[in-house]
């Protein structure tokens, strides 16, 4: 199990690594920083002088290794668009997203499993036909789509919802929240539906079929004929088993959730990382774009090294020694 | 001797019918079985596969496969009917008073429990015991079925046993409850040859000791003869046999068992050759007019093309056979030559 | 030649006949048919051309669809610019289209070309694409498209960018698309290699490239077929998303979501028709497309569920 650990450890830090490397080029040879850094009239002795200050002579791997110190210790340097330092524009906006991320995986989570158990134990049952057919759509429709038809009925027709921002948030520290407001709350009910819905019914769909596979085997028959309750069969029994292949999947959605809150956010004009990062696609401003990509990419791979951990949780089989071969199904 | 010959049944099956409903029509899987188990009996059922003794295994315990269903007939427990129970009272019959053994062990059990879990819900399903006292009890029952360092052993999951030691666990599992009847659907077809006697035996002890019935289905004559008070023999949905193990095994009557034992190397007297029964037990959507065996039939005269045989006493058993009615098989049939 | 194997297997048997049998599929294939249809006939249909800037006068801007106060010369409205929707839906359903199919058709390319030499030739190459592939794995294909979207603008300026934002979109989605067709490819050729017919064709001294292209590419189409058509539905969705968060198509030759995002602008303040129509085409052609896609893989590969 530790040479498990170890091995998907190392694998998560060769993922960083190359993502690392493709940050630090775009970095360092798509568009000079220099140019970004100093006006027009810079003679160019002064930007000679500048690069060799900020050791952009040096060879390319000891600029990689510097750009990987800085950017582990957050320093990522200045935003081409608007010259504050990069490291402080992501993080005034991460909690933003992170907690809408959270609220959308509750939401995913919280009602696709059940929904998924449900369908898959009476999949003969008009409503199970009816939410199969209905996750379809759901699975076809673009996010930004079902957003703005959320804002339409909820925001402008109805107007009981709001339609763009986080509401009033409350500071602790360098995080603000909206989770103790009332305006905040309520301001996140529209994105959190919209950001989770794809992988309510990814999730849903999954667990039903894998329920539909397991109350299947031989080992439920054997509980139905030692006489246990429904209940302890369906969810003791049979929704254990579905859990790994969830686990994985939930596991890669999360990582999809924070990457996707980039389309949603931009919908509810919501001031988080994934708007940040349009709007320095949109101006070409490579620092935050890439200080970007290795803070999603470092959520994604902690996320998969607690996947990974889970199984163990969960299917006593993988605990013995030799595990390593036992992975994903 | 019989155990138990002499007291009312412990269960009785009449007139079974088990019915699959498809596109083409509706296959009747079982039809018209009928016997009964006397308390503490070891009744065996054999067949090919597909003649309808692993249904009437599941029919009893109420576990037919949707879109199979009980048509006809009636099962009844200790002179209650339970073939058409409401699933709940069903249920609390399942594992209490029924239990069930299946036939791959490595499957039969939920790789994510302990067996120790698994023993203690269905025990505390059906019996009123503490955690602690459920957990002593899945101890000594682990014991029982022979499971060395059961202490230990108890929260062990089923991935770290061997087959046979997992068909342990099973009957353990079985015996939770204490039931009086098992139904144990092919418990060794799974097992290393050198496995299932031990099992088989460590079956016959512990039912022996505890008064529990068996209903045991497999195809293995062996295993039978070893194990069963009498033998019931089913050929396409029908029983062809049933009588006392030695009268079915030795002075079989019905032509079917006659070539199903004739083909048994280790049982019969020391012959030149075995005999085997020419061609396929039918299909169940083309089982022929009469008596389904008649088309293989050594002995088969006209009424077996025409009449369907019930069963009729034959010697010491009772045969589906017109061999043993009082106007016979009638007239030889044309046949072309099946045995060239 | 599976090729022509599978679409002759097509003609007679088993798929004509899921498709008959499923009302969904044919109800699919008909709106997908007209949406073709109606995008091929953009420029005998439409009312306007929408692309053309001296079509567009300020002074219609605005205008409600025909049965909401409405008039007949713009029958679904118009947007912030004067521009007929109706007109601009077609066209901008035919981009859509356009940029769905070339970036089918550009991935498959790339895809099958990576996965071939991978798993023909092996070795370091092969571990370098593959690798390649497993990061590119991790991250959700519209957050590839973003970033090489974002490295082109960039590079080059603003002007330049709108002129060649239809190549640079395609170019970025198909970039973010190639790896399901090179590991199917892969796959398919690390078995197919080592198979009797694939030797001969070595004895006989033909050149690598040869029985890669006429010998081995022939029998891993099926699947890189059933992937083709699963992926129309998804980079439509990517390009009308890319467009819609304003780095895709731009706004003087707007796609679907180029529209949805003028009129999300609007949606406020009650000109709810330059969002809605548009989102209503693309949720159908996405919606139908998907639907051919899942009865196409399930017609021709149960296994690939």
């Amino acid at each position: 199990m530790i040479a498990f650990i170890l091995r998907r450890l190392a694998q998560a830090v060769g993922v960083l690594l190359a993502v690392g490397f493709i940050a630090f080029s775009l970095f360092t040879y798509i568009g000079d920083p220099i140019n970004a850094m100093v006006g027009q009239d810079t003679s160019m002795e002064d930007r000679e002088e500048l690069r060799r200050k900020l050791g952009l002579d040096d060879s390319p791997p000891l600029q990689f290794a510097r750009f990987i110190g800085n950017a582990a210790s957050g320093r990522f340097g200045l935003s081409y668009r608007t010259s504050d330092p990069v490291g402080r524009l992501i993080l005034e906006r991460l909690p933003a997203t992170l907690e809408l991320s959270l609220c959308a995986a509750i939401f995913a989570v919280g009602l696709g499993v059940p929904l998924g158990v449900y369908t898959g134990l009476y999949p003969r049952h008009w409503t199970s036909r009816a939410l199969q057919a209905v996750s379809l759509i759901g699975i076809s429709l673009p996010t930004f789509l079902i957003g703005i038809m959320l804002i339409l009925f909820f925001a402008v027709i109805l107007n009981v919802l709001p339609s763009f921002g986080r509401g009033d948030t409350v500071k602790f520290g360098w995080w603000t929240s909206g989770f103790f407001t009332w305006s905040g709350l309520k301001a996140l009910i529209l994105p959190s539906i919209t950001l989770g819905l794809f992988q309510l019914t990814l999730i849903m769909r999954l667990v039903r079929s894998e329920m539909l596979e397991v109350m299947r085997t031989d080992y439920i028959k054997f509980a139905r004929a030692r006489g246990l309750s429904n209940r302890a069969i369906n969810f003791g029994h049979a929704l254990k088993n579905t859990l790994v292949p969830v686990i994985t999947i939930t596991g890669l959605q999360l990582g999809a959730i924070i990457a996707f809150a980039i389309v949603t956010e931009t919908v509810f004009a919501w001031p988080g990382m994934g708007q940040l990062f349009v709007q320095s696609v949109q101006f070409g401003d490579i620092p935050v774009m890439a200080a970007y990509l290795l803070l999603v990419s470092f959520f994604f791979v902690v996320i998969n090294m607690i996947v990974d951990l889970l199984y163990f949780v969960v299917d006593p089989r993988l605990r013995g020694m030799g595990a390593a071969a036992a992975g994903r199904h | 001797m019989i155990p138990g010959s002499n007291q009312a049944p412990l269960l009785e099956v009449r007139n079974l019918r088990v019915e699959f409903p498809t596109r083409r029509g509706t296959l009747v899987a079982v039809d018209d079985v009928s016997f009964s188990i006397s308390p503490g009996e070891v009744l065996g059922v054999v067949g090919e596969s597909g003649a309808g003794k692993s249904l009437t295994g599941a029919a009893i315990i109420g576990l037919l496969e949707p879109p199979g269903r009980i048509a006809g007939g009636e099962v009844v427990l200790e002179g209650e009917r339970i073939d058409n129970l409401p699933y709940e009272r069903m249920r609390r019959i399942r594992g209490a008073r029924i239990g069930a053994i299946f036939q791959d062990p490595l499957t039969s059990l939920n790789p994510l429990y302990s067996i120790g879990r698994q023993l203690v819900e269905t025990i505390q399903t059906h019996l009123p015991l503490s955690a602690a006292d459920a957990r002593q009890r899945a101890i000594d029952l682990l014991k029982e079925v022979g499971i060395p360092g059961a202490e230990t052993r108890v929260d062990h999951y089923p991935h770290q046993f061997s087959g046979g030691m997992r068909q342990r666990v099973v009957i353990a599992l079985a015996l939770c409850a204490n039931p009086r009847l098992i139904v144990a659907d092919e418990p060794t077809t799974a097992l290393d040859v050198s496995i299932q006697a031990q099992i088989i035996a460590l079956l016959k002890r512990l039912c022996r000791e505890h008064g529990t019935a068996v209903m045991l289905v497999t195809h293995d004559m062996g295993v039978i003869a070893e194990t069963a008070d009498r033998v019931a023999v089913m050929y396409a949905g029908r029983l062809a046999e049933i009588g006392p193990v030695r009268d079915v095994v030795k002075n079989a009557s019905h032509p079917y068992t006659r070539g199903l034992m004739g083909s048994i190397p280790s049982l019969g007297v020391r012959t030149e050759r075995l005999t085997q029964i020419d061609g396929a037990m039918p299909r169940l959507t083309a089982i022929p007019r009469g008596c389904a065996f008649n088309p293989r039939c050594p002995d088969a005269g006209q009424r077996c093309t025409a009449e369907r045989p019930d069963l009729m006493p034959a010697g010491v058993t009772r045969a589906a056979c017109w061999l043993y009615h009082s106007q016979g098989v009638g007239p030889a049939l044309a046949r072309e030559t099946a045995n060239a | 030649m599976a090729l022509i194997d599978s679409f002759r297997r097509a003609a007679d048997s088993d798929i004509w006949h899921s498709f008959r049998a499923s009302p969904m599929t044919m109800a699919a294939a008909a709106v997908t048919l007209f949406i073709v249809l109606a995008a091929f006939l953009a420029p005998l249909i439409a009312l306007q051309n929408p692309f053309d800037p001296a079509n567009l006068n300020l002074s219609d801007a605005m205008r409600p669809p025909m049965f909401f106060g409405g008039e007949w010369s713009f029958p679904m409205g118009s947007d912030d610019q004067g521009r007929d929707l109706y007109s601009a839906i077609l066209y901008g359903t035919r981009l859509s289209l356009e940029v769905g199919l070339a970036v089918v058709f550009f991935s498959m390319i790339l895809g099958i070309g990576l996965g071939l030499v991978a798993g023909y030739v092996g070795g370091t190459l092969d571990a370098i694409i593959m690798r390649i592939a497993d990061v590119q794995l991790t991250f959700p294909a519209i957050l590839i498209a973003l970033l090489i979207d974002g490295v082109v603008r960039g590079v080059i300026s603003v002007k330049r960018h709108e002129e060649i934002a239809v190549f640079v979109i395609v170019a970025s989605i198909s970039l973010a698309f190639w790896v399901q067709y090179a590991r199917t490819v892969r796959g398919s050729v690390m078995v197919e290699r080592n198979k009797e017919y694939v030797q001969a064709a070595r004895v006989i001294g033909l050149p690598r490239w040869l029985i890669m292209f006429r010998h081995v590419l022939p029998n891993v189409m099926g699947p890189v077929l059933v992937i083709a058509t699963i992926n129309l539905g998804l980079a439509i969705i990517t390009e009308a998303t890319l467009s819609f968060l304003g780095v895709g198509l731009p706004s003087t030759q707007p796609s679907l979501g180029t529209l949805i995002r003028i009129g999300n602008e609007y949606l406020n303040s009650g000109e709810w028709w330059i969002t809605i129509f548009p989102g209503l085409t693309l949720a159908a052609l996405v919606l139908a497309v998907n639907l051919l896609g899942d009865w196409l893989r399930d017609a021709l590969n149960p296994k690939l569920r």
